[in-house]
Parts: structure tokens; C-alpha cells; sequence
């Protein structure tokens, strides 16, 4: 049957046929029908956030239209209604990570939350005065902030993972800063201002051997790449929904189910209780004892629904595809004079990041503007990345499942265009 | 296009391209370093000032189109002006990048200055074209240290 060998079917469908229909994919997101200064909209900052499939705008204006209320412990059939739509967006961010288990996942704000809350509650339990936290060299600010904050309280150190001139992690020095003293590892798996994928399974299996736990910032993964957290055996991902199709304002903390169960609160207040006294408060299960207060209820159920029509699609032609665009671009850009890319590791996302001879980044960005051109110019949240490549700042186009090779030829002409401007 | 052809006028290219005064002043009796966190543009401006008059200016560092340009003639303008000067210069300068109507005393005041009105149709872009002046009247009031726009 066909549950004996799924994975060889698959991939010879991805060779028979055209891996995307892009053109009816595009359909499906209508602010790719707006224009921007006149010019058709060619929106290349997904890494910032993604554009919106109609299925999720739908998805939140039925909510709001006709099961609006507030969820658990509602007596009245709305409520009901909502808390098994709610509950039902676990399930599926469950099914997407393969995680065993719904109470393993923690509605939360976003990534930067996720991460403050592993800090604020794991870290802040288990860290010591001269105990270590590894980052790597690629962070965004939010894996990089609530560590500081949190050493800085305990008299911790922060140690970093570097890397090489491609944007490359150095494992072979992690391994080395791997030591008695190691708490935690936090690393992102893929770099939002370099594009790398950073080989997290060999992270996670390292630090597992000397007993360390390991959280994932995958913000820029989860939109791009299938995921298994089982098969990872991170400690906890985290991940944006906005930036996976969905709303602001959502985004999902994952945690083995011992680990959360061994967490105190994160922050107090209604939901994440089981009883209350002024005397004593008995905290709640996982994964309800870390949504204190009414949750973003509409942006759970649309990221429900943007993680139903990804799983449609499928994640790994989405990446599949991705990496053609990313092989085209690289090329496309590679052939413009003056123009170099900041981030050529061997393993990477569809990010570009790129620099031009005596133009900076902000002016590229304003003249593609002009051009209808959306992408992102300035640091990228990554300062120290900056740093390290001895550059203020990059223009980056960060690419999605939605764009086509044309959007990349019109890119390049914008490019000719700068030029033009600066000549 | 006829936007971006008002924002990146010639003499604002030929500016960044060729920056005037670009040097650290020698004997300069003020500094300061501004910044622009959401460009990262990085300006260092050197100042000599005797009795109350600028008798000289330069600047280092890099940035944005609009802030090295911007920078450049600023110095050009206010060199051998009084610190009250260059204080009423910047508030012409400020009302005509807030949109504001200019009386024909202030645009001739503003002399070439006046390349950088395209500004105001980027709303985002007219903190790299103040952030010089910021730097400037921190300056002149004698303050040290690191301007920052935000």
C-alpha cells in the first residue's frame, strides 16, 4: 500500500510535473493584484512578513462574523464554537511540527515572545552565576536581547558560535564552547538577513550529548521548510505566524512536554490557573498555564487556516521551488557589476542580501520603490551580522513560493535603475 | 518618477558622489557624532568655532544618498556664519522638509539647500536629511557625545 513508501512517490511527482502552479497561486493572494506607485506590485520582503492567502483573510472575518466570543469555559454554544476552532489551530500546528502532542504547543505572540518566554521561565530556573548560554554569530536581536538580559540578572556569560566569510557556522568551535557550564543553546535555523540554513540537527545532536537543551528560532524556517520537531528533537522551536501566511499578533512556542511541565508560569493572570486564594494559586497544565489572559483567538484559527492551505501546497515543493528562484536570483544578481551578495553559504534559504559599489542600501530601496519594487534595506535586526561583514546595512529581497523568475528579471532592471540614478 | 527625480536632484548625487569638506577640521574646538540607527548613517562633524563664528566645518563617516549630500552642503552653508546663523538657517531649512510654505526671505536663505524640498514627499527619508543639523545644533550648543534621530 501506498503508506508502506510515501516519500519515493512524492518525489517522482516532483520530477514528472511543474513543481508549483504559480500563476493560480498568485490568485489567491489579492494585494498581489494592487499597484505601488503605478507599476505592478512586486513584493519581495516575505522574510519581513508574508503577504495573505484569501483563505486566511476569510478565515478571520468568519470568525469575527459569526462565532466571536471568548473561549474555555464558556457555558453558550459560541464559545463552544470558538474554543474548538482554537483548539482545533493547535491540533494543526501540532500536525505541522509533529509534535506528539497538542499541549506541547504555547500560543504566543510571536517569536520574540516564544523566545522571552523560554527566558523568562526555563532560563530564569535553571541559569546560575557563571553557568553559559550559546548563541551564534547570525542572531536576530530577539535571540540575542533575552539572553542578555537574563546573564546579566544571573551573572551568566553569553558565548557565540562564529562564523566564516560565507555565513557559515564554525561547528567545530561550538563543539568546543559545548562544556560543563552550557545551559542552554539557542541558534537560529535559518539566518534572515544571510539566508543560511544552519545544520541544527548536528547542533541539537552536539549539545544532547553533554545533557544541553536546544531552542530553535525558526521564524524564517517554518514558511520555507518542512519541520519535524520529533525528528529534530529540538527542546523548543519557535516560530512566527505572520511571516507562515498568517495574522500578526500569533505565533507558536513549542516545548517537549517534560520541559514545559517542568517551567514555572511566564506571566500570571486568567486561564493559567487551576484555583486561586489570596493565600495560594494552583498554576494550570501545559500548555494553558503559559496563555495567561484572552489569546489572539481570530489569529490562532488564521494561522489554522494559513497552515491548512501550506500543508495543501505542500512544504516540500514549496521549498523545492524556493530553490530554484534562489538559483535563478543568484545568478540574475551575480552578472550585475558593482553588486556583491552578502551570505553564499553552501545551504540557504531564498534570501538575497546584497550590496552595491557607493550606494547605500537605503537609496537602492527608495529607487526600487519607484519601481513598484518592495524589499527590505538597513540591518535586519542583525547588527552583529552587520558587523561582521564590515558593512552598515544590505538591501535584501527575500523570496516566497508566490514570486516567479519575471519578478526577478524586473528586480534586476530596478538594479540597472540605481545605477542609472547614481551614475 | 517625477518624485524620485525631485528626491535625487543632480547637485544631491553630485554631493554624495563628491562630498565637500569631508575632512577633519584641524584646531576643530567641537564635535559631535550623529547617527541614524534606521539607516545606520554614522557622522562624525568637526567644527571650529571663534567668537561665535564658524570659521571652519568638516565631517567623516558614511551613509545614505541624502544624509552625505545633505551633510555636504550643509557645510558648505553655514561656514563663516554665526552660531544664530546657522540656528535660523535650520529652522528654514526644517520648515521647508516639514512641508511648510516658505517665505521668499527663507528660500534665499536656503540657496542651493533648497535641492533637498524632494524630501518631503519621503516621509521616511527626512530624518537622514536633518540628521546632520540635529548634529550641528548639538554643536553649537556645546553639547558632546552621540546625537541619535531615535
Amino acid at each position: 500500500m501506498s503508506a508502506m513508501s510515501p516519500a519515493p512517490r512524492r518525489r517522482a511527482s516532483l520530477v514528472d510535473s511543474p513543481l508549483l502552479d504559480v500563476e493560480k497561486i498568485r490568485q489567491d493572494f489579492p494585494i498581489l493584484r494592487r499597484e505601488v506607485r503605478g507599476k505592478p506590485l512586486v513584493y519581495l520582503d516575505s522574510a519581513a512578513t508574508s503577504q495573505k492567502p484569501q483563505a486566511v483573510i476569510d478565515a478571520l472575518v468568519r470568525y469575527y462574523t459569526t462565532e466571536n466570543s471568548n473561549v474555555h469555559r464558556g457555558i453558550h454554544l459560541l464559545s463552544e464554537e470558538a474554543t474548538q476552532e482554537y483548539e482545533g489551530a493547535r491540533t494543526k500546528v501540532q500536525a505541522f511540527l509533529n509534535a506528539s502532542s497538542p499541549q506541547e504547543i504555547v500560543f504566543v505572540r510571536g517569536t520574540t515572545e516564544g523566545i522571552n518566554l523560554v527566558a523568562g521561565s526555563y532560563g530564569r530556573q535553571n541559569l546560575r552565576e557563571g553557568d553559559e548560554i550559546i548563541i551564534s554569530a547570525m542572531e536576530h536581536h530577539s535571540n540575542i536581547v533575552p539572553w542578555q538580559i537574563l546573564c546579566q540578572e544571573k551573572g551568566a556569560r553569553l558565548r557565540v558560535i562564529p562564523m566564516n566569510d560565507s555565513g557559515e557556522l564554525l561547528l567545530e568551535e561550538y563543539e568546543r564552547m559545548l562544556g560543563p557550564r552550557t545551559r542552554l543553546v539557542a541558534v537560529v535555523h535559518v539566518s534572515n538577513s544571510l539566508g543560511t540554513i544552519n545544520p541544527v540537527e548536528e547542533i541539537i545532536r552536539l549539545a544532547h550529548r553533554q545533557g544541553v537543551p536546544v531552542l530553535i528560532d525558526g521564524a524564517q524556517a517554518a514558511p520555507h521548510l518542512p519541520l519535524d520537531v520529533r525528528k529534530l528533537d529540538c527542546d523548543f522551536y519557535v516560530f512566527s505566524g505572520h511571516k507562515i501566511l498568517g495574522p500578526t499578533g500569533i505565533g507558536v512556542l513549542y516545548g517537549k512536554a517534560s520541559l514545559l511541565d517542568s517551567m514555572p508560569p511566564y506571566q500570571g493572570g486568567g486561564d493559567m490557573i487551576k484555583s486561586v486564594t489570596f493565600e495560594k494559586t494552583v498554576y494550570n497544565d501545559i500548555p494553558y498555564r503559559f496563555e495567561a489572559g484572552t489569546p489572539h483567538i481570530a489569529g490562532a484559527i488564521g494561522l489554522g487556516a494559513a497552515i491548512d492551505y501550506l500543508s495543501a501546497i505542500g512544504l516540500d515543493r514549496v521549498a523545492a521551488y524556493e530553490h530554484q528562484l534562489l538559483e535563478y536570483g543568484t545568478e540574475r544578481l551575480s552578472q550585475i557589476r558593482g553588486l556583491r551578495i552578502i551570505g553564499t553559504a553552501r545551504e540557504k534559504a531564498a534570501v538575497l542580501s546584497f550590496v552595491l559599489d557607493g550606494i547605500h542600501p537605503h537609496d537602492i530601496g527608495t529607487v526600487l520603490d519607484s519601481e513598484g519594487i518592495a524589499i527590505r534595506t538597513g540591518h535586519h535586526c542583525t547588527q552583529p551580522v552587520m558587523a561582521r561583514f564590515g558593512i552598515p546595512a544590505t538591501a535584501r529581497a527575500s523570496l516566497a513560493f508566490y514570486n516567479t523568475k519575471q519578478e526577478i528579471d524586473v528586480l534586476v532592471r530596478g538594479i540597472d535603475k540605481v545605477f542609472e540614478v547614481f551614475s | 518618477m517625477s518624485e524620485l527625480g525631485d528626491l535625487y536632484q543632480e547637485l544631491i548625487v553630485e554631493h554624495y558622489n563628491h562630498p565637500r569638506n569631508l575632512r577633519k577640521v584641524e584646531g576643530a574646538n567641537r564635535s559631535v557624532e550623529g547617527y541614524n540607527p534606521f539607516c545606520g548613517d554614522r557622522f562624525m562633524l568637526y567644527l571650529r568655532m571663534d567668537n561665535g563664528i564658524i570659521t571652519d566645518i568638516g565631517f567623516l563617516g558614511s551613509g545614505c544618498a541624502i544624509s552625505k549630500a545633505s551633510t555636504s552642503l550643509m557645510t558648505e552653508s553655514v561656514r563663516g556664519k554665526s552660531s544664530e546663523e546657522a540656528q535660523s538657517l535650520f529652522s528654514a531649512f526644517h520648515r521647508m522638509l516639514t512641508g511648510q510654505v516658505l517665505s521668499d526671505q527663507e528660500r534665499e536663505l536656503l540657496g542651493d539647500l533648497e535641492v533637498l524640498s524632494g524630501v518631503v514627499e519621503f516621509p521616511i527619508r527626512v530624518k537622514c536629511a536633518t540628521l546632520s543639523w540635529h548634529t550641528l545644533r548639538a554643536a553649537l550648543e556645546g553639547q558632546k557625545g552621540t546625537v541619535a534621530t531615535e
